[in-house]
């Protein structure tokens, strides 16, 4: 067992049928790496988010977290070891305001006593605080199913981040925002997260924003990584090109 | 807001004024708030469930399970005393809920809703046909002691028992409050919206709900146990029949869930309106209490909390 590694996964497989959503999936991931997920849809990007997140159980293959097998843990259990999400389609609690929705995310990972009054919690400043980096602090009392949804995907990371994760996987941070706001949400985004000592895989469609802001890039098709390596060389990569690029190049 | 002595001292106030008001009240009066807040407490449970967007079509099972525990204790066991029968019933209860709570934890939507129900209905069925378990007929009650003492006049007893009502009401409504307001409670209302994030927060919905499930378990059989001493006696078909569970969910719309306060005051509203509506008229009665829920779906549908709010923010503004 590697012990300088964050992330060790080895020989992660998953199969629906006969569809291999995952098949022989090796990658090691140091503390501190901006790593880039990028693939055609279907390639198999948020299946390896959610087999590392313990959403889905791998058919074979294990995955190490700060030496320590995580395989076949709950999401609960892996998220209180350290790694946190954020989907997609942002899974927020829309009845709730911004403020209510950050605040029970702090209190959960933060408190000891859940009996205690969630509102006099100490945790109040730092979300608060959290509120204000994240450029939300005057959507606070709003509710959010009244928000519109780019500040929603904020808010969804957001509530990943208050839990001080060692490892923070973004699933499309930037889907359902406009082109032109992309880059400026991706650099606020970033900052922030910078400040941060968390490790983040970011799933991206956006080469430039890949290029722009990560370390490493895993290229997916078919279930597999087809390559592994720094956003200039892999974005380069034939293979890359050819299963990313091409074929779904109009996408983007 | 703030726990600690401030609010006790208002809840104990408040449950003092109640006591007081209890004395004043004619007989009938009195009865009607008896039989409202019994019934409020298993409301107030169905209302801990239901800001978990669960809603249960069997109610019954613990509200029959702390009226049949009443007279069972008394019957069998002897014990005599009005505060160690309560006690009992609502363990008793809560052991059980807490036991199938392993079970129901796991289902949400229209099969938490059938499931309850289908249990409700094996005890139901259980003792309808089992005559050590009253059968039909059901038990009578006696008249319990209160610390000892056996009272003579039944006004007494009566007086004593809204008393302790009062008081267990007075607990209910604060251990709910705290419960609401905890980082627990707001783990149930988040539920209701996104049940997949509360597990990527790192908190088990399933044990979230296990604890709600017993909790409300807990004052369903509360309810059971006081309606069965205020009415003095239990039977199936006004304890444990699967109409009781839908009684007590209708009297749930009915007062809203926006507050704690809202199934004692509606529960008490609903016995009223019913009293009424039988002696208005007595072969159309549920014509008119189906009519009201009716009305209030379609003009207050968060229910007659919603009208006190309405008029107290008038009066603010």
């Amino acid at each position: 067992m590697t012990t300088s590694a964050l992330l060790d996964v080895r020989g992660l497989s998953r199969n629906f049928g006969a569809v291999m959503a995952a098949a022989d999936i090796n990658v090691s991931v140091s503390a501190g790496e901006i790593v880039g997920i990028v693939g055609a849809n279907g390639a198999g990007k948020t299946v390896f988010l959610n087999l590392i997140t313990g959403y889905l159980r791998p058919t074979t293959g294990t995955v190490f977290f700060q030496g320590q097998d995580i395989t076949g843990l709950q999401p609960r259990q892996i998220t209180r070891l350290g790694i946190c999400r954020s989907f997609q389609m942002s899974q927020l609690f829309i009845n709730m305001t911004v403020f209510e929705n950050l605040l029970l995310a702090a209190a959960i990972s933060h408190e000891s006593n859940f009996l205690r009054d969630i509102r006099s919690s100490k945790k109040v400043g730092d979300v608060d605080r959290t509120l204000r980096e994240f450029r939300l602090h005057d959507r606070r009392d709003q509710l959010v199913r009244e928000l519109p949804q780019g500040l929603r995907k904020l808010l969804d990371i957001a509530m990943a981040m208050i839990s001080n994760p060692s490892l923070v996987m973004l699933d499309e941070p930037t889907s359902g925002i406009s082109t032109e706001e992309k880059f400026d949400f991706m650099e606020a985004l970033m900052t922030v997260l910078a400040k941060s000592s968390t490790t983040i895989f970011i799933i991206e469609h956006d080469m430039d924003l890949i290029q722009r802001f990560t370390t490493r890039v895993l290229a997916f098709a078919y279930g597999r990584i087809i390559c592994d390596g720094s956003a200039e060389d892999t974005l380069r990569d034939p293979r890359v090109v050819q299963h990313v690029l091409g074929g779904d190049s109009a996408l983007d | 807001m703030r726990f600690g002595p401030h609010r006790i001292v208002r809840f104990a106030l408040g449950s003092a004024l109640l006591i007081v008001v209890g004395l004043l009240v004619p007989g009938w009066l009195l009865n009607q708030l008896m039989f409202g807040f019994a019934r409020g407490l298993a409301v107030l449970g169905l209302l801990v469930l239901f800001r978990a967007g669960l809603v249960s079509l069997g109610a019954a099972l613990y509200f029959g399970l702390g009226a049949y525990s009443i007279a069972l204790l008394q019957r069998g066991a002897g014990i005599d005393d009005a505060i160690v029968l309560v006690l009992l019933a609502s363990t008793i209860s809560t052991v059980v809920g807490f036991v199938l709570g392993f079970l129901l934890k796991r289902y949400r939507g229209i099969f938490f809703a059938m499931m309850n129900l289908a249990l409700s209905m094996i005890l139901y069925g259980a003792v309808v046909k089992n005559r050590t378990l009253g059968s039909t007929d059901g038990f009578s009650i006696a008249q319990p002691r209160f610390f000892g003492m056996l009272f003579t006049d039944p006004s007494h007893v009566k007086l004593a028992l809204f008393s302790l009502l009062v008081v267990v009401v007075a607990g209910a409504m604060y251990f709910v409050q705290i419960y609401l307001n905890s980082t627990l409670g707001w783990i149930g209302a988040a539920i209701r919206d996104k049940e997949i994030r509360v597990e990527y927060l790192g908190y088990s919905a399933e044990r979230a709900i296990h604890i709600k499930y017993t909790i409300s378990a807990c004052l369903g059989g509360l309810g059971g146990a006081f309606l069965a001493l205020t009415l003095g006696q239990v039977d199936p078909d006004s304890m444990l029949n699967w109409v009781v569970s839908g009684e007590l969910l209708f009297v749930l719309i009915f007062s809203g869930t926006a507050s704690i306060l809202a199934p004692f005051i509606g529960s008490f509203l609903f016995e009223l309106l019913r009293t009424y509506a039988l002696e208005l008229t007595p072969i159309a009665w549920q014509f008119i209490i189906g009519g009201t829920l009716v009305l209030l779906i379609l003009f207050a549908p968060n229910g007659v909390w919603s009208i006190f709010e309405l008029m107290t923010s008038r009066k603010r503004t």
